[in-house]
């Protein structure tokens, strides 16, 4: 793991989120019309749900066969003229990458939108070695100035109001032209802000040694790989420097073009609510001698980084996610801590499924709990994913390896152990009632408890109206009746 | 020591467990990408030609896209000095260097400069052919070959397509199909294909969608409409 690491301040990450106003403004726009843009589309393709089952069926046969459309895609990459680099750690693909640059000594490298990247924290490597590393991606471009990781999969500076990002500008573009306007009269309007950003990274395209970008899918078949994006940046970013570069991971692949054709129904819908995103382009090897444009050099940075250990395990149906973020749109404790919170690369329901296994179990044992267990990010992931069920499955393992505090792991046992003995919860829960209702007194509410301070610092906690157990209501209103 | 690619596999295998030895897997996966069976075709676009491309303008059109009519490829020049002047743009164009596009009767246009060839920083206005169109979606599709470069679809302001009625087609996968059909061997598989939805556009600053962002603000296309 490259990028800093910060999972294991969860509480206080989270903390320090809730009482940012900034944040609060940007993630009402995650939790409203960009949750709602989904809905609306899959609304209108009455065939939504079948596509869903038919993108699961595609990815769990892959799983069985991985090994072979791995081999078949290098195969055909090859022919094509690509060339495969495996890579198992992160610091292989580093290294790759940077090797592969300094072949074509190179200053500038273009960045398209790849979360991979991020995983193996490219950029900062890069720029130690002498490499400036430029992200075309809006959102991308707008972490990178202000040195910060990306707060969401696909927009990954969602995080940031138009003021907080017509501030940077300011900082970064002092040449920028503002049509004959001063300095500090520049306008929030997104259509400006957006105008600015591609009229300043123009000609960087068009400069750039390498162009580096992710990809969404890898055929088989063809030895294709595949880029989903809106803007174009990818486009430009591999169609124009000399050497492409396209940094993957091996879950990816898929077996043709149809398999392709059925998991882009349900990919732009679940990401962002369109019915196809602007730009769906297929790459496979270098310029044909003939062609009038585009790379003279094609490569694929495959990246392991522990995927291959979670199949045949319980975590296996992660390797179904294709990235689209539907989970975090709709999870409720993201919109209340963003994604910054979560300390790692990928945030919310899916990083609280898939970062305790990159990062470890340790230093990621709090995003697990980041969940209210409400279902909605198993509800909508385009490849039912069943995320609440491997948040239970770390849960249970921070137990039994003893991860959890003490105080926590004795308190679960404590109560397992009275769950198992009805006499002994009855006891348990007489006492617990008188003691309430004595510490409610006339009020009927508790303003502190101890060892509930996570529920009374926010809120009174409610007293029982009587002191008597539902159980022993129960009995007497049935001898009564 | 063994090979990254060597561990990566080995773990991958040593996942797989009891059906790793199976002797049908690798005919399952041979047979998957020859026969590239189709999965579940949505209803939408599952229409006569006629009405596909209906569809396919009424999608493109609701994705701010423009489109022009015409009876055949005589006309594709005045359409297009039309946009241009509606859009108040300087009467330069750069073409892909195909044999349609080339075709056509620009010299009766004497104001007009048109060079071919690939995408320049200084290009305004590029104008190309397309491969095939998806009504499903309101998609063009479009790849690279000796006369069409890519670079035209990315880095002018404005793209003109020049697109046939006959090149509709209802979804992907047909449109993959025809590709397939005129290739006839994987190994002749262009550099890249292009999927077009649309003009650029961005919604990363505050989730409100902007157009053109990095590639063209503008997509227009024209339609020819060749008797099918």
């Amino acid at each position: 793991m490259s990028m800093e690491v910060t999972s294991q301040n969860f509480e206080a990450n989270a903390a320090k989120a809730l009482r940012d106003p900034n944040l609060r403004k940007a993630m009402g726009i995650i939790s409203g019309p960009m949750a709602s843009r989904r809905v609306e589309t899959a609304r209108e393709l009455p065939e939504f749900e079948a596509l869903r089952d038919e993108g699961v069926k595609i990815k769990n046969h892959v799983l069985q066969h991985i090994d072979l459309y791995l081999e078949k895609f290098e195969q055909q990459l090859t022919a094509r003229g690509g060339k495969l680099h495996w890579c198992r750690t992160p610091r292989e693909a580093r290294e790759t990458v940077l090797a592969l640059c300094r072949s074509r000594d190179a200053k500038i490298v273009t960045k398209g939108k790849s979360m991979v990247t991020e995983e193996i924290g490219l950029n900062d490597f890069l720029l130690e070695h002498g490499i400036t590393p430029v992200e075309t991606d809006l959102g991308e471009y707008i972490i990178q100035l202000a040195h910060e990781p990306p707060s969401h999969i696909i927009g990954p500076a969602l995080h940031k109001t138009r003021e907080q990002i017509a501030e940077l500008f300011e900082d970064h573009h002092p040449d920028y032209e503002l049509n004959g306007k001063k300095a500090g009269t520049r306008s929030t309007e997104p259509q400006v802000l957006v105008t600015e950003a591609r009229s300043v990274l123009r000609d960087t395209y068009f400069k750039a040694d390498v162009g580096i970008t992710g990809a969404n899918f890898l055929i088989a078949e063809t030895g294709a790989t595949v880029i989903v994006t809106n803007e174009g940046n990818g486009d430009l970013t591999q169609s124009l420097p000399k050497m492409h570069i396209a940094v993957s991971s091996i879950e990816k692949v898929i077996p043709n073009l149809e398999d392709l054709s059925t998991i882009l129904r349900v990919l732009a819908r679940s990401a962002t609510g369109q019915e196809m995103s602007c730009y769906t382009t297929l790459s496979c090897g270098p310029k044909r001698p003939e062609d009038i444009d585009g790379p003279e050099e094609f490569h694929v940075v495959l990246v392991d980084n522990g995927r291959s250990e979670m199949l045949g395990t319980a975590l296996q149906p992660l390797l179904r996610c294709i990235r689209c973020g539907a989970c975090m749109n709709n999870c409720p404790v993201y919109h209340s801590v963003g994604g910054h919170a979560y300390g790692w690369v990928y945030p919310g329901p899916i990083g609280a499924a898939l970062d305790p296994h990159m990062i470890g179990l340790e230093t990621a044992r709090h995003l697990p709990n980041a969940s209210t267990f409400c279902g909605k990010c198993e509800e909508v992931c385009p490849m039912r994913i069943p995320l609440p069920d491997i948040m239970r499955h770390w849960r249970e393992l921070a137990h039994e390896q003893q991860i959890t505090p003490p105080l926590q792991r004795w308190g679960i046992e404590a109560w397992a152990f009275a769950a198992r003995h009805p006499w002994l919860y009855r006891l348990g829960a007489c006492v617990a009632i008188a003691a309430l209702k004595l510490l409610g007194k006339d009020k009927g509410r508790i303003a502190s408890l101890p060892l509930a301070s996570g529920w009374t610092d926010g809120r009174d906690f409610p007293a029982p109206q009587s002191a008597e157990t539902f159980m022993s209501q129960y009995k007497s209103k049935k001898k009564a009746a | 020591m063994s090979s990254s690619r060597d561990r990566i596999f080995a773990t991958l295998r040593a996942g797989l467990k009891h059906t790793v030895d199976d002797p049908a897997r690798p005919a399952a996966v041979a047979e998957r990408i020859a026969s590239h069976p189709r999965n579940l075709l949505p209803k939408r676009a599952q229409l006569p030609h006629a009405e596909q491309v209906a569809l396919f303008t009424a999608k493109v059109e609701a994705l701010t896209v423009t489109v022009d009519s015409v009876a055949g490829t005589a006309d594709v020049p005045g359409k297009i000095v039309d946009y241009l002047a509606r859009h108040n743009l300087p009467s330069q164009l750069r073409v892909s260097p195909d044999p349609l596009l080339q075709g056509m009767p620009w010299g009766e246009r004497p104001m007009l400069q048109v060079d071919y060839g690939h995408g320049r920083s200084q290009d305004l206005v590029s104008v190309t052919p397309a491969f095939a169109a998806i009504a499903e979606t309101g998609t063009l599709m479009l790849h690279s070959s000796s006369t069409t470069p890519t670079t035209l679809h990315f880095v002018p302001d404005h793209h003109i397509v020049v697109l046939k009625q006959s090149q509709v087609t209802g979804t992907l996968e047909e449109a993959f199909q025809r590709l397939r059909d005129k290739l006839g061997d994987v190994n002749n598989w262009p550099r890249t294909v292009n999927f077009v939805t649309g003009p650029s556009r961005t919604a990363d600053i505050e989730g409100v969608p902007v157009l053109g962002a990095h590639g063209p603000r503008r997509l227009h296309i024209v339609l020819i409409a060749d008797g099918s």
